[in-house]
């Protein structure tokens, strides 16, 4: 009974990824056929099967192939994934090492104030990001989606809370040994935090790659739209071709859940335990 | 490999090095986040073209304004609603996962999974599924019920409501069970030798222990319910149907026409309910140690 009930829930949950896997298999006439009351005002209700009846390449092809468009979009994507995460990584690491473990002065102050922004929606933080933007001209470039990101202080959060978990020990141990700071926080912060370190990279991912809001806010000219923002505005008319570019957006946030799940739910917890 | 002294350093020294490690990132977020919050603050008391003071004309404008009447309206419902639908499916899901242990780490794949999915690459699928001749409604149908108007009436909400659920209710399953994790084994066994039954040991021994979890994971979900803006604005666009009209798409169109006087002091307000409710939160985490 139970089992039942969680299965039956599992379909559901799984079923609009399904729905967009197959329909990037389908060709436009099918897909055509199948939703025409949506798409044409056709008589009675759209219909889905599991499985498209004509498997097809076609729009995967049309779209990797004869879309110039596409590619600028997913490349604009990868940029702005690309840069967040190297800009965290550079900045974001060392930070929550020294909030885990230096002796700073205003390090509870500071600590708070990560927390408070952390949790602010992105609306609030819309506007002044905007105003410095402005200042210094870097609206309308990839710079002004990938700054603000670089240092949201959600991932210094977490790795902090990572970091803290490291024996004290150890540390003292090294210490004894005459290592300096840096290297402490290299050959040991570093390789014990691993798992910290991807549990943020595969959040930030998802979180970069799937940015709507701030491109919509800080991007006018269209060629540096990320796929986010190019998806929505594929018609009706070219489904087969908008089911494929969404295929294509997918995969990556998808091959990474897959093969990082673990980390992911092991910041997941990090993120709801206490202080 | 450098010629550091043994022993003590001076303290002065030490703390450059602490700094350097920090610093990078908090300038970072000093420049990008929080003088800017502190401009804008200002900016809320001054009028949007020349900076005149202007007191607390802007708050009364915004209060007053019935578009921001509705969204505030819209955003606490729908914080309302979802917010205990979704700590409650969770953790009865993160119970029953635990029940069955190795079909059900599989299972938790399946249900996280939505958290990987890019709200842009399913917009198409939202849209299928709630048209008025779609999916939903054809089964509906099928089912011998009526269709929904989704679009075009009350019920674009639970749409809201349903693609919220959809997305979060792996992540909240997840935090759900690490706080199940964190109950010692003893006090099970304890139960055990007592005789207690499944449904005893729920009530009186997880859920007990679950409190503290519940806190902190009541106010992760009401600060994250303001990400559904995204599976809105994809779907419904600027203008939504009226009843899923929210803040987010009041600020985004108040800033396409420029109003920053009204945003900045909007954004003064939701900072202080945020304010509020990381307060609460706080306090849950502190009162675990």
């Amino acid at each position: 009974m139970l089992f039942a009930a969680l299965l039956a829930l599992t379909l559901l949950i799984c079923f609009p990824i399904w729905f967009a896997v197959t329909g990037a298999f389908s060709a436009q006439w099918e897909l055509e056929a199948k939703l025409s009351p949506i798409f044409s005002a056709g008589e009675g209700m759209a219909a889905w099967s599991a499985l498209p009846a004509a498997p097809t390449l076609k729009s995967l092809v049309e779209v990797l192939l004869d879309s110039p468009g596409f590619f600028t979009m997913f490349w604009n994507s990868v940029m702005i994934s690309l840069g967040v995460l190297g800009g965290q990584l550079l900045t974001a690491v060392p930070a929550a090492w020294a909030l885990a473990r230096f002796p700073l002065r205003g390090k509870k102050a500071i600590l708070t104030a990560y927390i408070v922004l952390m949790l602010m929606p992105f609306q609030v933080l819309m506007l002044p990001q905007y105003l410095v933007l402005q200042k210094c001209n870097l609206l309308d470039t990839l710079g002004a989606v990938i700054l603000p990101a670089v240092f949201s202080t959600f991932p210094v959060f977490i790795l902090h809370r990572f970091f803290k978990a490291i024996p004290q020990e150890i540390l003292e141990a090294a210490r004894l040994d005459g290592a300096g700071e840096l290297r402490i926080f290299c050959q040991i912060g570093i390789p014990m935090g691993v798992p910290g370190i991807l549990s943020v990279c595969i959040l930030t991912f998802l979180d970069s790659w799937n940015m709507i809001e701030q491109p919509m806010t800080y991007l006018k000219t269209k060629s540096l739209w990320p796929l986010s923002l190019f998806l929505p505005e594929i018609g009706m008319e070219e489904m087969g071709v908008g089911f494929a570019a969404a295929l294509m957006m997918l995969i990556p946030a998808l091959l990474l859940f897959l093969g990082c799940q673990e980390y992911l739910e092991q910041g997941i917890a990090m993120s709801g335990g206490k202080d | 490999m450098t010629r550091k002294g043994k022993g003590l350093r001076p303290a002065s020294r030490q703390n450059i090095i602490y700094w350097a490690f920090l610093l990078p990132n908090f300038l970072g977020v000093l420049f990008f986040a929080l003088l800017p919050m502190l401009q804008v603050l200002l900016r809320s008391f001054q009028s949007a073209i020349g900076g005149r003071w202007m007191g607390f004309q802007n708050y009364l404008a915004v209060l007053k304004n019935a578009a921001f009447q509705i969204a505030v309206s819209n955003t606490a419902r729908f914080t309302l609603v979802c917010v205990p639908l979704l700590v409650a499916l969770s953790l009865a899901l993160a119970v029953a996962l635990q029940a069955i242990p190795p079909v059900g780490s599989a299972l938790r794949s399946a249900y996280l999974m939505p958290m990987a999915v890019p709200a842009a690459s399913v917009v198409l699928v939202w849209k299928v599924l709630f048209h008025e001749k779609g999916l939903i409604n054809g089964a509906l149908l099928a089912l011998g019920g009526s269709g929904v108007d989704w679009m075009g009436s009350g019920a674009a909400f639970w749409m809201l409501v349903i693609s919220y659920l959809w997305k979060n209710l792996g992540y909240t399953m997840v935090l759900w069970t690490a706080g199940l994790a964190g109950i010692p084994e003893s006090v099970y066994e304890a139960a055990q030798v007592d005789g207690a039954g499944a449904w005893q040991t729920l009530l009186y021994i997880t859920l007990p222990n679950l409190r503290g979890s519940a806190y902190t994971i009541t106010v992760l979900s009401l600060l994250n319910s303001f990400k559904v803006f995204r599976e809105a604005w994809l779907v419904a666009g600027d203008y939504p149907q009226e009843s899923m009209y929210l803040l987010q798409h009041l600020y985004n169109n108040w800033f396409r026409e420029l109003d920053f006087d009204k945003i900045a002091a909007a954004s003064v307000m939701t900072s202080a309910v945020v304010f509020v409710l990381i307060g609460f939160l706080r306090k849950a985490w502190d009162g675990e140690d």
